[in-house]
């Protein structure tokens, strides 16, 4: 039973899902500070290479390397982060532009590829790696065995996320007075709130999650390097955020979707079935579901954007408002 | 209020018009500085590395033909950009647009090539075929746009992975009419079918560096410069095009018929990085390439938007950068190694535009520091750094 197709897809629609959903966390935090971020796949590329490299140069015991790698993934995506905020929030660039910018400068053809390449990255196996740890007894029982207790940390660890930044938005000072400079930074300045503060903070703490999101790539769902490894992660990740109406407890059910969506070709494959033609659209797949569903959340009755923080790519001036 | 930091910025009233040329060529010399930074913390000399640079890109023997090359697809891809950009409709399609033109081009030079048509009426089938298959790419994020709101930037991007897809199944999973099926070769690694004589794309050639073409597609993508710029500065299309992307709700209080203008911006765009594909097939690869490590890591879709915020969405200044950068990319590729990492360039280009886009605060801003003693200084900061 836990071998059926449905079984296994859930479950490896939880680990493929579990990138999109820190990244789709990061954004999300972003956007409700009024920031948006395009440049989360160049993040998310650039924290997939650091993660990695941590772990092919530490000599440690592997729960210490792994953590460590973490942490010089998410510190990296903060600094990609850091560039996009200074752009946006104290330059006031274009929001879009800049975004773009920096997936170009971070991304596949750019700084991501040139870290791995310099330090020779490519083309070997990770030396530690995230795996399934929980007794295999639990492993084994039906249907919830596979999907809940068969996974990795990062796994558990992104549930502990949504459920912090759940409480975070509805339940803390901060996370209200984070909604406000999305909604409206004339009002939280007149408050008291230091807008600007506010916008780098949770654009870096972001950047960090997007992070995060790459190494889980390079660290237990394909533990190796290769340039552009992510492969439009990051945007599906954007429209994610969309889809879940800006709410943490969603953004987990639509990337667990769009996992699934991703691990559908390689589960057809790895039991055999010819997919003929349709391989084409098996991998296309994710691509085209983001696009119908993002039609679906963008049109119609929804259209008035529930959740779209008001103030979202707009840079704060304070005389000009 | 006191300001926490000794700095304020301040809105100008007026913009300079020496600012509109100091302020980007500041950005490079800056973008330049902040590289040797990155190029010494790897373990480079930035001079010499600087100087292999410009001569693999403009020097060298042999090395503008090879620049003309790579600079000619992203005077394509950048001028879609710009054609969009200036609207405001972010079109990061191009990638996808181009891959579609590449194939509708290929498709019409083989089937009209091979049945032994003249060769200027093959040419122009496939200027034709190239932009249309870019124009209906193009199409599907501008028709979701006007029609039911959906970020143009997300479809068009999304869609550049559909159009990868589709293009590696062509040559590599299927049995496609693009395809190479005869031949020993084709039996070890899969290739396009190569096109007759008649449906490759003639150039001109100059007789300096030991022999120059200059490509069909690189006198198309001028062509194209001088239409953008008509269009966009001496017709009513233009101007409303203009209104609708500085303010949306004016556009609509004046009568502008805002899908309309939104599908024909973004057929418009599309169709030019279409005809990038067109020359990709007809100027230089013959075939069409559908090898995931052939065209399609080369990324000119995405350098074309590089192209285009640095050429400020100016037509001309976007074909001028195109033929900078594309020498920056030559002699990245030229001189790619263990001493050259790929992605270097990259890395450079990044730095270029993040400072063009930084600098963009001082057209509009004016910095001023405040020293000790509450003496006010105004002056303008070199580098908003």
């Amino acid at each position: 039973m836990n071998n059926s197709l449905a079984v296994v897809l859930i479950a490896s629609g939880v680990a493929y899902g579990t990138p999109l959903l820190f990244a789709s966390l990061g954004e999300l935090l972003a956007e409700r500070s009024g920031v948006l971020n395009l440049g989360v796949e160049g993040m998310m590329l650039v924290g997939a290479v650091m993660g990695f490299w941590t772990v092919e140069r530490v000599h440690a015991t592997t729960a210490f390397t792994l953590v460590l790698a973490l942490l010089i993934a998410a510190l990296a995506g903060a600094v990609m982060a850091a560039i996009l905020a200074f752009l946006v929030v104290t330059l006031r660039a274009n929001q879009i532009v800049s975004g773009l910018a920096l997936t170009i400068f971070a991304g596949a053809a750019g700084l991501s590829s040139y870290l791995g390449n310099n330090l020779n990255l490519a083309d070997r196996p990770a030396r530690h790696s995230f795996q399934a740890f929980l007794p295999n007894s639990m492993q084994n029982w039906p249907i919830v065995g596979p999907i809940l207790f068969g996974q990795n940390a990062l796994v558990y660890f992104s549930w502990v996320c949504v459920v912090v930044i759940a409480l975070y938005l509805s339940r803390t000072r901060l996370g209200l007075n984070l909604r406000a400079v999305g909604e409206s930074p004339a009002a939280a300045d007149t408050m008291g709130i230091n807008v600007t503060r506010y916008r780098y903070v949770h654009v870096l703490v972001g950047g960090a999650f997007a992070g995060l999101g790459g190494a889980t790539i390079t660290l237990a769902i394909t533990p190796q390097w290769v340039s552009g490894i992510t492969e439009g992660a990051g945007w599906i990740a954007i429209a994610l955020v969309i889809f879940a109406f800006w709410r943490p407890e969603l953004c987990l059910v639509g990337a667990y979707f769009f996992g699934a969506l991703q691990a559908l070709a390689p589960q057809l494959q790895a039991r055999n079935i010819s997919l003929g033609p349709t391989v084409l659209w098996a991998n296309a797949l994710p691509y085209l579901m983001t696009i119908a569903v993002l039609v679906v959340v963008s049109s119609g009755t929804t259209r008035r954007r529930l959740g779209a923080p008001a103030a979202l790519g707009v840079a704060y001036v304070r005389e000009e408002h | 209020m006191r300001p926490r930091l000794p700095v304020t910025i301040e809105q100008r009233l007026r913009r300079p018009r020496w600012l509109a040329v100091a302020v980007p060529v500041g950005s490079v010399i800056f973008a330049f500085l902040v590289a040797a930074l990155v190029l010494v913390a790897t373990g480079h000399g930035p001079v010499s590395t600087y100087r292999q640079l410009f001569d693999a890109a403009f020097v060298e023997k042999g090395s503008l033909d090879q620049t003309l090359i790579a600079a000619t697809p992203l005077a394509f891809t950048g001028l879609a950009a710009a054609a969009a950009f200036r609207m405001k409709l972010y079109n990061i399609g191009a990638e996808g647009q181009m891959y579609m033109g590449a194939i509708t081009g290929a498709a019409v030079g083989l089937y009209l090539g091979g049945r032994g048509g003249p060769s200027p009426f093959v040419i122009a089938a496939m200027v034709v075929a190239g932009g249309v298959g870019g124009m209906a790419w193009g199409l599907i994020p501008g028709i979701l746009r006007a029609f039911f709101r959906t970020s143009e930037i997300l479809t068009s991007l999304l869609l550049n992975y559909v159009a990868g897809l589709f293009l590696t199944y062509l040559i590599f999973d299927s049995e496609s009419y693009w395809r190479q099926t005869k031949g020993f070769n084709a039996t070890v690694f899969p290739t396009g079918k190569p096109l007759p004589p008649s449906a490759i794309w003639p150039g001109l050639s100059f007789n300096l560096q030991g022999g120059i073409v200059f490509p069909l597609g690189a006198g198309l993508a001028v062509l194209v410069a001088v239409l953008l710029w008509f269009l966009y500065s001496r017709t009513r299309f233009g101007f409303e095009a203009q209104v609708l992307g500085d303010s949306p709700r004016a556009a609509r209080y004046a009568g502008i018929r805002v899908r309309r203008k939104i599908l024909a911006v973004m057929a418009f765009s599309g169709a030019i990085a279409g005809l990038g594909g067109a020359s990709q097939v007809g100027d230089f690869s013959h075939a069409l390439d559908g090898d995931p490590n052939g065209l399609q890591l080369r990324g000119y879709g995405y350098t074309g938007i590089v192209v285009a915020a640095l050429g400020r969405y100016n037509p001309f200044a976007v074909v001028v950068i195109a033929f900078l950068i594309g020498g920056l990319q030559n002699a990245g590729a030229a001189l790619q190694g263990p001493s050259f990492p790929s992605g270097l360039v990259g890395v450079i280009q990044g730095i270029i535009l993040f400072a063009a886009l930084g600098g963009e605060l001082l057209t509009r801003y004016r910095i001023r520091i405040h020293l000790r003693g509450g003496r006010r200084v105004s002056g303008r900061v070199p580098e908003a750094a």
